[in-house]
């Protein structure tokens, strides 16, 4: 039990009639990369929404962290990083003033914001940006910079929603890697995309669609089960049955 | 744990002041709107009239004409000039625009004066301006009224004196008076409503209220940290208002100023829970505003009784008026900076606006969400 990060359990989310997340259940290791991957409007992201606290489910269970989704979500919040969908920093402050805030709001020291602020960013090797204000970094660099900020106060786990909307290949491999990182910490990271290839570098998957969770296992398991040579394939073969409008 | 919420605090705080010291174009407006509007009423908006144009026309030449001539020409009101102007002289000086007012002394003035005890000047304004003939003719009564009372002062003579119109408090008609506590309150609604919930509304619209909303921050801490800048802004304001009526405008406090401060801080409140309580229903920055604008900003120049008077209107504006705090607020302090009155004459008005304060801090109380959903 004590190596479960996530354990959800018919976990069911319904607004009015649309059942958005239809009795999904899953678990997430310790310190593993856990891909939650569906079309647009699959429910990856209401799913994820319940699990960081932002949403209560209407039915069924939910332990993050060893807290109870119902019963602690502010526990829940102190032992979690979130890295949303839509770029989270502050345009009008400088690369270290978005560290010592995000850093400050989880209550670190000051002594601890500056150790960790000068290792995050010689990590990012940005060291020389530091008084550069967020708003002229290039996208990929924000996006590399968002998710070290997430992950600031060292979480138990991090939550990272569709975390490479928009950016390269390339920076795209690089933010992967800082990913890896981070999971070598043992953090545990969970993050949702609809990029294929980014399935193929988690540890274990989980494909959601109309609001069930299709299929569930690691990527080279899946590829076998439905006898294709990529998780793209899989996911062709299992979406092609959804009901739903990508929205 | 407490001190962990005090950095919580401080970080953010910080990132506000951040933001609002940044932004130079709403900086500007934030300090730049109160200086202007009290500049604009103060100078150009003004119903005093300085150095109008008028001409005197003195057929007594006598002692009491000439005393009363000085007097006008004393005020810092009129710029006279003096001439034997027929009437039909006098009415194409008014057409062409030349003059303001006429004033005529009859032959025998003082004589008339002194011995009827009653005596007649012509006074000639133009009615097509009827603001400024009305204020001027009513600064001439208080000159010819001055003159009187110095008169029966010396001969102890029961002059007739001329049926008056006394202005309370504003003896004068000043301009400055009358605005002052309203461009008060518009600005203090102005700053802590409306850019209160621009900056909460600003963050659901960059993502970042999601992330704040995830992290263990208490959505308690979100709200006074989104508070205080606009609060110390607010009172900066102030600040720069007073010293702005007081020594440009030589307007006094009669009151005193830390009941005024003191009464400003509940109004200040009630502002920041209305910014917040709007914040809580926009979506965008663009709907922030014009809600502020549309339910804020109208109601403060229009139902606090600082334009137009709140009695003459229909019963159902003026029952909307009771539940405009800028309403009470303007009350509160025309009573303690124009009248100079205590506490005692406006608990009834703090009363109501310390109730409204607190219904709308319950009411964001009970509506802020910790989920988002």
């Amino acid at each position: 039990m004590d190596n479960i990060a996530i354990k959800a359990e018919k976990l069911t989310k319904r607004f009015d009639d649309f059942v958005a997340v239809d009795a999904i259940t899953f678990d997430v290791k310790q310190g593993e990369i856990f891909g939650f991957v569906g079309a647009n409007g699959a429910g990856k992201t209401t799913a994820m929404r319940i699990l960081c606290g932002l949403s209560k489910p209407t039915s069924g269970t939910a332990m993050v962290a060893g807290y109870d989704v119902y019963k602690d979500p502010e526990k829940i919040k102190k032992v979690i990083g979130y890295m949303s969908q839509k770029f989270s920093l502050y345009d009008d402050l400088t690369v270290m003033e978005n560290i010592t805030f995000y850093a400050g709001i989880y209550g670190l020291s000051d002594k601890d914001i500056k150790k960790r602020g000068q290792a995050l960013l010689d990590q990012l090797g940005i060291g020389h940006e530091a008084k550069t204000f967020v708003s002229s970094l290039p996208l990929g660099w924000k996006q590399k910079l968002a998710f070290s900020v997430a992950i600031i106060h060292e979480p138990k786990i991090v939550f990272l929603d569709e975390p490479t909307g928009g950016v390269d290949p390339v920076t795209r491999r690089q933010f992967w890697d800082l990913i890896y990182a981070a999971a070598d910490r043992g953090i545990t990271v969970f993050v949702t995309t609809h990029y294929m290839d980014e399935a193929e570098y988690c540890n274990r998957v989980s494909i959601m669609v109309d609001g069930r969770i299709d299929a569930f296992d690691t990527p080279s398991n899946l590829k076998k089960r439905f006898s294709v040579n990529s998780m793209n394939e899989v996911f062709y073969q299992l979406a092609r049955g959804a009901k739903r409008k990508a929205d | 744990m407490r001190n962990s919420a005090l950095r919580q605090l401080f970080a953010f705080v910080q990132k506000e002041f951040y933001h609002v010291f940044r932004d130079r174009k709403t900086l500007l407006m934030l300090f730049g709107v109160p200086i202007a509007q009290i500049l604009l009423f103060g100078f150009l908006l003004t119903n005093e009239i300085k150095n109008a144009k008028i001409v005197v026309c003195d057929y007594a030449k006598d002692y009491g004409s000439q005393e009363i001539i000085r007097k006008i020409e004393a005020s810092k009101y009129f710029n006279v000039k003096k001439a034997s102007l027929s009437h039909d002289e006098i009415e194409a000086a008014f057409k062409s625009g030349e003059i303001k007012m006429a004033i005529v002394f009859p032959a025998g003035f003082y004589n008339d004066l002194s011995h009827l005890n009653k005596a007649q000047i012509q006074v000639i304004a133009d009615g097509s301006d009827p603001n400024t003939a009305t204020t001027l003719t009513s600064y001439l009564s208080s000159i010819l009224r001055d003159y009187q009372s110095q008169e029966m002062a010396q001969n102890n003579m029961p002059y007739t004196i001329v049926p008056e119109v006394k202005m309370l408090y504003n003896p004068e008609l000043l301009g400055a008076p009358n605005f002052v506590p309203g461009v008060m309150a518009l600005v203090l609604m102005l700053v802590c409503a409306m850019m209160t919930s621009i900056s909460i509304v600003k963050e659901k619209e960059l993502g970042t209220m999601e992330i704040l909303l995830v992290s263990p921050l208490k959505p308690f801490l979100v709200i006074i940290s989104k508070t205080i800048p606009y609060l110390l802004i607010s009172l900066m304001n102030l600040v720069v208002i007073l010293s702005l009526s007081v020594f440009l405008l030589h307007l006094e406090i009669k009151g005193s100023v830390l009941l005024l401060f003191a009464e400003s801080t509940l109004f200040i409140i009630s502002s920041l829970a209305l910014g917040l309580l709007i914040s809580v229903n926009a979506e965008s920055q663009m709907s922030a505003m014009m809600t502020s604008q549309l339910s804020l900003m109208m109601p403060t120049m229009i139902l606090t009784g600082f334009m137009f008077p709140i009695e003459n209107m229909p019963w159902v504006l003026r029952m909307i008026s009771n539940i405009v705090p800028s309403k009470y607020y303007y009350t509160i302090v025309k009573a303690v900076m124009l009248k100079g009155l205590g506490f005692s004459a406006i608990w009834q008005e703090t009363l109501i606006l310390g109730f409204i304060t607190f219904v709308l801090v319950m009411l964001n109380l009970r509506n802020f969400k910790t989920r988002l959903a």
